[in-house]
């Protein structure tokens, strides 16, 4: 089973859900942190790394001695990463989208090989309940997605996958929650929350996948979240009422479920719930 | 003319509440929304939108069924599996380069520009704010950003506007690397927790990259006093002014609710010289 946690705005909690949701469950859990830009689930968990490579991704390099200047490559770049300028080719590897377009048009034997830019580094390891991977984009990579689809290649489908997505709702948090078996979906019940919450749940809706909802800090802000929900007929799963003991706690890197036990039988259930939805909707489609 | 951008690398720090409020006192300035993957400064600006257009970011691959020989050729050149068996494009996995239009022996793939957001001038009032919306899962957020940054310039320059203040996106990839060039200083908002911290160090990686300065203030300060001064430390070892530091307090979530910037339900009161203070200290370093 794969779950991904997402959520639209930032800072909602997605981390803390994914992370403790982990713990709870004790063993077997696969914990997969795909916000490769700011991977935080690793500073709560603990991870011992036991694997870690650098990732590359294609760019073209060209041999200047074989290349004829002909232009088909430039001319089926939709990138601008090959420019001719007279009789100087130049690339630029850093807008290079690894399509393979400049290749399969190259008709010089050996003008175009393809070599690597590299996205960051993929590691993996093992923390108290499981398997741990995360992607950590390089300084200054502006593509984000390559990595993460780097890191769902180590998803475990007979095991229970917990995906950390990035914010937003364009293609690296898309790239994150594709052909996941459920979404969860962090919010706080305030106006930013919620409109970032709906812009997410169109897209998980666009990809036609079964999801729920958290409320995290549940007593700061107005009703309106459960209001939507009601409406959107969006089950929610866990609400957690703002505590500034949970805040510090997080501050300093601890889980919640460490310094207040009682919630780790809360984030089991939040499982238990989540695993009946999809089942249920699996039986529908 | 200026340009200041509020990041933060972590999101939910308070980059957008922030911005607003700087909004609300800074004089002669014009607005700008670069989290345009998930714009919520609109929220707090009530803009009263003027112009609207189009953003037409890319193009998607199309098959054109009746030309089509199913052939399978398209389907081995595509490197992001975004052509189905059935000789249909996943719109989501198309990735616009045009790799299988330009070569289908059979010219039977179109190429339609799509229409991946908009983009707005609005008024609000505190001046004028360029906005916008990218489609939901869309692509091309970087472009849409350089856009409405290019649109405050030229919308600063017409209004004979000295200062752009321009909210940013979280993380440190495509979008935040379109928000920082050109930028004249970042404002980096943090918070005193081990991610906050964390993501705070990459971004200041990335705009040392890039080369444009910081300065970096802490939000929520008093939720773990000790982690806050360890990140006043570190911006006075790396040379970064440390512009402040705000305390953790539920009237910004109450201000959010009435559509109001922080200064507007705040007027007089700690909290509110803290946030004035603290734009004094940002335009010395401007």
């Amino acid at each position: 089973m794969i779950i991904s946690v997402a959520s639209g705005k930032g800072g909602t909690g997605k981390t803390t859900v994914a992370t403790n949701m982990a713990v709870s469950l004790g063993a077997g859990v696969r914990l997969l942190d795909c916000d490769v830009e700011e991977p935080n689930a690793h500073l709560f968990v603990s991870p011992v790394i036991e694997q870690s490579e650098t990732v590359f991704t294609a760019v073209p390099e060209i041999d200047k001695d074989k290349c004829t200047l002909c232009r088909k490559c430039s001319d089926i770049c939709r990138f601008n990463v090959i420019a001719i300028a007279g009789k100087t080719i130049l690339t630029f590897p850093e807008l290079c989208h690894s399509c393979g377009g400049c290749i399969a048009v190259c008709p010089e034997e050996g003008a175009i090989t393809e070599v690597g830019r590299e996205l960051g580094l993929l590691e993996q390891g093992v923390f108290d309940a499981g398997d741990f991977v995360h992607g950590r984009m390089r300084i200054g990579e502006a593509m984000s997605p390559p990595l993460i689809k780097k890191v769902r290649e180590r998803i475990k489908p007979d095991q229970i996958n917990i995906i950390d997505a990035p914010p937003g709702t364009s293609c690296p948090v898309i790239t994150a929650m594709k052909d996941t078996d459920f979404v969860l979906m962090v919010t706080e019940p305030t106006p930013f929350g919620l409109h970032d919450l709906k812009l997410a749940v169109e897209a998980v809706k666009l990809l036609g996948i079964p999801h729920g909802l958290v409320i995290n800090r549940s007593d700061m802000g107005n009703d309106d979240v459960w209001q939507y929900a009601r409406t959107e007929n969006l089950p929610i799963l866990m609400e957690i009422p703002f505590d500034r003991a949970i805040a510090e706690a997080y501050s300093r890197g601890r889980l919640m479920v460490e310094s207040m036990p009682e919630w780790k039988g809360k984030f089991q259930e939040l499982f238990r719930r989540i695993e009946k939805l999809s089942k249920a909707w699996e039986n529908r489609n | 003319m200026k340009e200041l951008v509020v990041l933060s690398g972590k999101g939910g720090t308070g980059k957008t509440s922030l911005t607003a409020a700087f909004a609300s006192i800074a004089e002669s300035s014009v607005l700008c929304d670069a989290d345009v993957d998930a714009a919520d400064l609109h929220l707090l600006m009530d803009p009263d939108v003027r112009e609207r257009t189009d953003f037409m970011g890319g193009n998607i691959a199309k098959i054109v069924a009746e030309k089509c020989t199913m052939c399978g050729q398209c389907i081995d050149l595509c490197r992001f599996d975004a052509i189905r068996d059935d000789f249909v494009v996943d719109k989501i996995d198309c990735e616009g380069c045009g790799v299988c239009v330009d070569l289908c022996p059979e010219h039977a793939i179109d190429f339609p520009v799509v229409k991946c957001g908009e983009w707005y001038i609005s008024d609000t009032r505190f001046g004028a704010m360029v906005h916008a919306r990218l489609g939901i899962a869309e692509e091309n957020s970087g472009k849409l950003v350089t856009l409405v940054r290019q649109e405050a310039k030229k919308m600063a320059e017409k209004k004979h506007m000295e200062l752009i203040i321009t909210d940013g996106p979280p993380g440190v990839g495509c979008p935040v690397i379109a928000s920082v060039g050109g930028a004249t200083a970042l404002l980096v908002v943090t918070e005193p927790t081990v991610s906050g911290h964390h993501d705070m160090l990459r971004l200041l990686e990335l705009a040392a990259h890039f080369k444009v300065p910081c300065m970096v203030c802490v939000n929520k300060f008093d939720l773990n006093v000790e982690q806050t001064t360890a990140i006043e430390m570190l911006a006075a070892e790396k040379g970064i002014p440390f512009v402040g530091k705000i305390p953790f307090d539920p009237a910004f979530v109450k201000s959010m609710v009435v559509g109001k910037t922080i200064l507007e339900y705040r007027q007089e009161g700690e909290l509110s010289s803290t946030i004035k203070k603290i734009w004094e200290r940002i335009r010395e370093h401007l």
